[in-house]
């Protein structure tokens, strides 16, 4: 089972009744899970995607309040947008069991930042539970139930991407049917609380965490009982995991303690005060922030990353725990070969539409400022189409920002704007009225796929299907785009390149003489999403013939997959087990040397 | 303290070549053997082209995982793979890889090369290379064996395209092209 879907089992083991989600790596697979098991063990829950972190939390929220378990999932910068409303529940508290799933990706693999949830389960003074692997994470959802109800307080959970993404045999147990049917009291000291009533809520929080630091069920345990020294290693979340097996490789487990720390915030203080007593020397191994070290009472004996010990940045993998065990314990460490060069670095699809509508972009404003945003469009990167990628929904205000500093200049500079319909869902929205309202210079370009393409095809508002796969009211963004007040609204199918190259030109000269944003929905499916509604474009693929000279604009500026230039680089060919014969690569070829079966030669 | 099985096998290839679809196929042949499993994958970008990478371990290890040197047998699904993840491979390991032989060798463990790709077209789906290189794995010729056997993988299979008899019988003839083609180093 994945740490994902044993995450999933555990919340329906729980008589979970109530989950959200935003999709994102490394935490995507938990709802999709969920909802799938849902339908499978025919659970009567509501298992729903929302628009964004910050809407999914409160709704999944308000479930608790009425007393029934709920929870809401999303990877570590959705958290940030989830804080909002983080922050104030957690002086509020919850009846139910509120369960906050957020999965962190040390590396960073697939993020903007590698930031620390638990850091963020500090700040917002709600206990944390950090799983070692697939099995543990499940039964830490169990868990967080527990302590969560018998201290009305959310509780976070915080798996990582090698526990979200790894595999391992588990046993399941029974579901769990909770007959609890949910009830609203009226009670605006706490749900409605004012900061007169804040402040009351908070000191109650302080004597919840003061407790929470002394329950038993999360207490920190050593895993090599009896083992004892003068020296010890605390560690938590999968690195736990690593360390466990190292040190069996490196005979350090019957001589050295290791402790795995299950609660790091609030750390137990009891666990504290032995640590000082018992040690003369603490390796501290933990990612990616040093949120335990920090709860340490006296550092001065702790080898860790205040001390500059272990890495601050990166995934702390096998190899870089093997060397902190050898140093620590005086071993020689293995010779680490250097990673070998390069890798292939991931791009569109074949056949994407995305890949042609960022072509157009090039032809049409070939000196603008490219804003994008998040989704497997930022891989427009590889065409030189993307300039800034900041986090969700930032393409359209940033291309608002540099619009405003740069419009009292001689020649300001165009500025496109790119972006996927789920982020603009997500969070385009209020940066598109901010934008009409400011009259600001601006083509928006929406990356209209229907789906949530790289976390895997999660539906979007315009879908008309849940989770679950049941229909849904489909909106209509077109409508919702003139009703924020955009003047110039028009759709285009990006395999029609040069027809689209056009309406961008439109957009442009519309936005310059108009002052004001201008809106071009480029629209076309997923190639790969199974579900799409829309027709896909695809045929035979095409040819290229004689006149092509090798020049490589088409493997340069369009970098298809399907395009492959020869090795000794006179020519290009078409891969036709790649190719879908999307046919855009006929506009791309300034010496029109590639054409479609059939087609007549200009 | 390790148990009488143990074996970790390294899985590299390009997102979009089925390297999970083979890493989950050996994780199952292993849970119907009751052999404790782990694997670690690389999800997001796999469809995308880029270079991924799976871990997959048989025995009672807790970290999912393989050190740099302390995979038994790695499996490239593209030639490039070697040079990019050929050092996660031990000195007595073996590597199974989809291209041609270099004239020098300097990576440690026995190496069998097949033309995946050529065979895969020639049983009629190019996109089978994923469990061509699975076969070449499975009792590829003087190679030590692997935890489990070609039966046990069609198995697997046989319960996994239950429904698609064409596919499953490519699938098979896929398997029996690599296991015929891998030729000793």
């Amino acid at each position: 089972m994945l740490g994902n879907e044993a995450i999933a089992r555990g919340l329906l083991e729980s008589g979970c009744a109530m989950a959200t989600s935003y999709p994102g790596t490394p935490a995507s697979e938990i709802l999709a899970s969920l909802a799938a098991m849902r339908v499978s063990e025919k659970v009567d829950m509501h298992v729903q995607w929302a628009v964004n972190e910050k809407v999914a939390f409160e709704i999944a929220y308000a479930g608790a309040m009425t007393g029934l378990r709920t929870a809401v999932s999303m990877k570590q910068v959705g958290l940030n947008v989830a804080s909002d409303p983080l922050m104030s529940a957690a002086y509020m508290g919850t009846k139910g069991g509120f369960v906050v799933i957020s999965a962190d990706d040390p590396g960073p693999h697939s993020s903007q930042t590698e930031q620390d949830s638990r850091m963020m389960a500090m700040m917002a003074k709600i206990p944390v539970l950090d799983p070692d692997s697939p099995r543990e994470a499940k039964s830490m959802v169990a868990l967080a139930y527990t302590l969560s109800e018998a201290y009305e307080i959310p509780v976070m959970v915080r798996p990582t991407t090698r526990v979200c993404h790894a595999r391992q045999d588990i046993d399941v147990d029974p579901l769990e049917r909770l007959a609890r049917s949910p009830e609203f009291k009226r009670d605006p000291a706490r749900w409605a609380a004012t900061p007169k009533f804040r402040h009351h809520l908070h000191m109650e929080l302080e004597r919840k965490l003061a407790a929470i630091g002394t329950y038993d069920a999360t207490a920190p345990i050593q895993l090599n009982e009896g083992v004892s020294g003068r020296r010890a290693i605390v560690a938590c979340g999968v690195a736990v995991a690593h360390t466990v097996e190292i040190m069996r490789d490196l005979g350090l487990w019957d001589t050295l303690p290791l402790y795995q720390v299950r609660q790091p915030y609030p750390l137990h203080r009891g666990f504290t005060d032995r640590l000082a007593s018992a040690y003369d020397k603490i390796l501290v191994i933990e990612e990616t922030t040093d949120i335990v070290e920090l709860q340490l009472s006296d550092r001065r004996r702790v080898v860790g990353k205040q001390s500059g010990d272990v890495p601050r940045v990166g995934e702390l993998t096998p190899e870089v725990i093997e060397g902190l065990l050898c140093d620590f314990t005086g071993q020689s460490a293995p010779v680490v070969p250097p990673p070998a060069a390069g890798g292939r670095r991931p791009t569109l699809c074949a056949g994407c539409p995305h890949r042609a509508s960022f072509f157009a972009i090039k032809k049409a404003a070939p000196r603008a400022i490219y804003t994008s945003d998040i989704g497997c469009y930022t891989l427009g990167l590889n065409l030189g189409a993307v300039d800034t990628v900041l986090c969700m929904g930032a393409a359209i205000s940033q291309a608002a920002g540099f619009y405003h500093a740069f419009k009292g200049e001689d020649k300001p500079r165009e500025v496109v704007a790119t972006i996927g319909d789920s982020t603009f869902y997500h969070a385009g929205l209020p940066a598109l009225v901010d934008a009409v309202s400011q009259s600001v210079k601006m083509v928006l370009v929406i990356l209209d796929n229907r789906t949530t393409a790289m976390t895997g095809n999660q539906p979007t508002p315009e879908s008309g299907r849940g989770a679950c796969g049941e229909p849904l009211h489909a909106v209509d963004m077109e409508q919702l785009i003139k009703g924020c007040g955009v003047g110039f609204v028009r759709v285009g199918d990006p395999y029609q390149t040069n027809a689209l190259i056009q309406i961008l030109k439109d957009a442009l000269a519309h936005s310059r003489e108009t002052s004001a944003p201008a809106v071009v929905i480029s629209r076309s499916p997923c190639l790969i999403d199974k579900q799409a509604t829309l027709a896909k474009t695809t045929g035979p693929p095409p040819t290229v013939s004689d006149d092509c000279d090798g020049c490589g604009y088409c493997v340069q500026q369009f970098e298809c997959p399907a395009i492959v230039m020869a090795e000794d680089e006179s020519r290009v060919s078409i891969d036709p087990v790649l190719c879908t014969g999307c046919g855009v690569c006929r506009y791309v070829c300034p010496k029109q040397s590639i054409r479609l079966p059939g087609e007549p030669s200009e | 303290m390790r148990q009488a099985i143990d074996q970790q096998i390294a899985i590299s290839g390009v997102g979009g070549q089925g390297v999970l679809f083979v890493t989950r196929l050996l994780a199952e042949a292993a849970i119907r053997k009751g052999l404790p499993v782990m694997t670690s994958e690389t999800h997001g970008m796999a469809q995308r082209g880029g270079t991924v990478i799976s871990h997959l371990k048989v025995g009672a290890f807790t970290s999912p995982l393989i050190r740099t040197g302390q995979a038994d047998v790695f499996l490239a699904l593209k030639a490039e793979g070697a040079g990019q993840h050929g050092h996660y491979l031990r000195r007595r390991g073996w590597a199974v890889v989809n291209g041609v032989s270099p004239d020098d060798k300097t990576t440690p463990g026995q190496w069998f090369w097949l033309d995946a790709d050529d065979l895969a077209h020639g049983i009629g789906n190019p996109k089978a290379v994923n469990l061509v290189v699975l076969g070449g794995a499975l009792g590829g010729a003087g190679a030590p064996p692997l935890f489990c056997t070609m039966e046990e993988i069609q198995a697997v299979l046989a319960e996994r395209l239950a429904a698609k008899t064409a596919l499953l019988e490519i699938s098979y003839k896929a398997m029996a092209a690599g296991l015929q083609a891998v030729s000793p180093p």
